[in-house]
């Protein structure tokens, strides 16, 4: 998929998040917005995995470890046909598929619940070694929150991943700068943040988390044959809320579901994306 | 015990490739021959416990059978949230094994004192709780855990414990293992400390009381036939080296409250008011905490006169 279209489906999933947390009264617009191109690039253009291939033991792995952003993951797995479109109508409602953390049960393309943060590294490392071990060529792509970066297993795993030289793993940070009720600098600060990982023996790509042809270039990787010997991380600068004006960058939108008169408003607004 | 599980899963793993072995940086004189025979399936973690268990779930997701070995309460209680969402929710095939039940590391203090793992364990949904009493369960037990493909806890006591049984224990083991039989009072035990109640029951026998030992190596799930095991005696008691909130006995009381058996029982375990207080070996802990021989006589004695 080429830029254009992965700008297509960041728009046409930006518009099934939005309608789905509407629906489901339910948190974590703002998370889904700002990660939504980054992971529209995943799976529209770089990750090998499709509905076709699922249960091919050589595809790729794409963990979402910030599950709190289910909307917005289900919506863009739904809008490439991963999961059915009209699963995110009856989104987080009683006996529904799909529930407001990323979740693994009968649910095609997850291999983690996520919603404890810290959780996706460490599992996407096991894949990694895995891979490594049995001569798989498949690549993991591991999605993160910037807040999460204050849990504990991102450090460890950042050593375990060093160490062993695990170059089929990507990280994906959604440097959206705003965690839970202030920004991350005033929270838990993390810069120097791209030299920490660096120091960490990680390839470390800094670019705009919302540019679709610098998302593809940065999140390709070589021929296993031609590889750094690195673990990868892209920090992705993203905008919370991206899309969206009145819910950039504002706080309030990690926990307030649209009504009616600020879906129609959003909706028009990603639209004209 | 750790002698015996390494010993067997070497076994294992020549003829099963996807056994893995993850150690969490301990594990000296125990994992050097796996370590050299199978380094692609050997990984050490480092100090870092809970990423130990999140990439054991992973490599686990990807088609490996996973072994992590750590001791007292670092592969438990220090990444319990990675056991609960990673491996347990998943039905992951990981077997956390922890060497150390109950007083086992002595003199090195109550950080190393496993006594609450087995109810933080039997509480994960899809959790198995293995908890062998001698090297020869503890073959067993690593089979069954391997061969079971779903999450399992292998609580081991150290090394150089006697073996109870006359040759090796046949798996998968579904079901209590009498160790000697008797006829007033029926003992459950898990783990190594049934030797005190083996010791108790000759004791007993001099003032006419005759004890039935019975193993319980599978605390999760209990043997549905539990009771069978405590037939035409007129009392249960039960023996761990754990706290008695969560642990085996109360995962007996439980069954049995909810079997309707009438049959008075009653539970030992540690003094919660003693925990931790105490330097010494394990045998002198175990009897600071109310477990010695002569405390399990007396008390089968006292139940038997309300039975």
């Amino acid at each position: 998929m080429t830029s254009t279209s992965t700008e297509a489906l960041a728009t046409r999933s930006r518009i099934s998040a939005l309608k789905a947390v509407h629906f489901g009264k339910t948190s974590h617009i703002g998370s889904s917005l700002s990660m939504i191109d980054l992971l529209a690039v995943l799976y529209g253009s770089v990750a090998n995995i499709s509905p076709a291939n699922l249960d091919d033991p050589n595809r790729d792995i794409v963990i979402v470890s910030k599950g709190h952003a289910a909307a917005g993951t289900y919506s863009v797995m739904a809008n490439v046909g991963i999961i059915p479109l009209d699963w995110l109508d009856d989104y987080c409602a009683d006996g529904a598929h799909l529930g407001g953390h990323v979740t693994s049960l009968s649910i095609p393309g997850v291999e983690l619940s996520t919603g404890s943060l810290g959780h996706g590294l460490p599992f996407g490392l096991g894949y990694a070694l895995a891979a490594k071990r049995s001569g798989s060529r498949r690549k993991i792509f591991v999605v993160m929150s910037d807040g999460e970066c204050d849990e504990g297993t991102t450090w460890e795993s950042a050593l375990v991943a060093g160490h062993h030289g695990l170059d089929n793993v990507t990280v994906a940070v959604d440097r959206n700068r705003l965690q839970s009720l202030m920004d991350t600098e005033d929270t838990l600060r993390l810069e120097p943040f791209a030299a920490k990982w660096r120091d960490f023996g990680w390839e470390v790509l800094d670019i705009d988390g919302h540019d679709h042809a610098a998302l593809i270039e940065a999140f390709k990787r070589g021929d296993p044959s031609d590889t750094s010997g690195k673990p990868r991380i892209v920090i992705c600068n993203t905008t919370k809320g991206k899309g969206v004006s009145f819910m950039e960058n504002q706080v309030l939108w990690h926990y307030r579901s649209p009504d009616d008169e600020h879906l129609a408003l959003a909706l028009a607004e990603v639209s004209a994306l | 015990m750790r002698d015996a599980f390494i010993s067997e899963l070497t076994i294992l793993a020549r003829e099963d490739p996807s056994i893995f072995l993850v150690i969490g940086d301990l594990g000296f004189s125990v994992i050097e021959e796996f370590a050299a025979e199978f380094p692609d399936r050997f990984l050490n973690a480092g100090v870092a416990e809970q990423t130990m268990i999140g990439v054991s779930a992973g490599l686990a997701a990807a088609g490996y059978t996973v072994f992590v070995y750590s001791i007292g309460n670092f592969p438990t209680m220090r990444c319990i949230e990675q056991i609960r969402n990673d491996v347990c929710y998943h039905g992951r095939a990981v077997t956390v094994v922890a060497v150390g039940a109950g007083y086992s590391y002595g003199s090195l203090g109550y950080t190393h004192h496993a006594i609450e793992d087995i109810s933080v364990m039997r509480a994960l949904p899809n959790m198995q709780v293995f908890s062998p009493a001698d090297p020869a369960e503890t073959r067993a037990l690593t089979r069954q855990a391997a061969a079971s493909g779903g999450p399992g806890y292998l609580r081991l006591g150290k090394n150089g414990e006697k073996n109870l049984h006359n040759g090796p224990v046949t798996g998968p083991l579904s079901e209590v293992l009498v160790l000697h039989d008797g006829t007033d009072v029926t003992i459950y035990g898990t783990g190594s400390i049934i030797s005190l109640a083996l010791e108790a029951r000759e004791a007993l026998l001099e003032e006419g009381i005759s004890a039935r030992i019975v193993s319980v190596p599978v605390i999760k799930p209990l043997p549905a036939d539990i009771f069978d095991a405590a037939d035409g005696t007129r009392a249960i008691m039960t023996l761990e080296e754990h706290t008695l909130f969560g642990g085996l006995g109360s995962a007996i009381l439980e069954f049995a409250a909810r079997s309707h058996v009438r049959t008075p029982i009653f539970p030992m375990g540690t003094i919660e008011a003693e925990v931790g207080r105490h330097v010494g070996s394990q045998a002198y802990l175990r009897q600071k905490n109310g477990l010695s021989a002569e405390a399990i006589q007396s008390a089968a004695r006292e139940l038997l006169q309300f039975a």
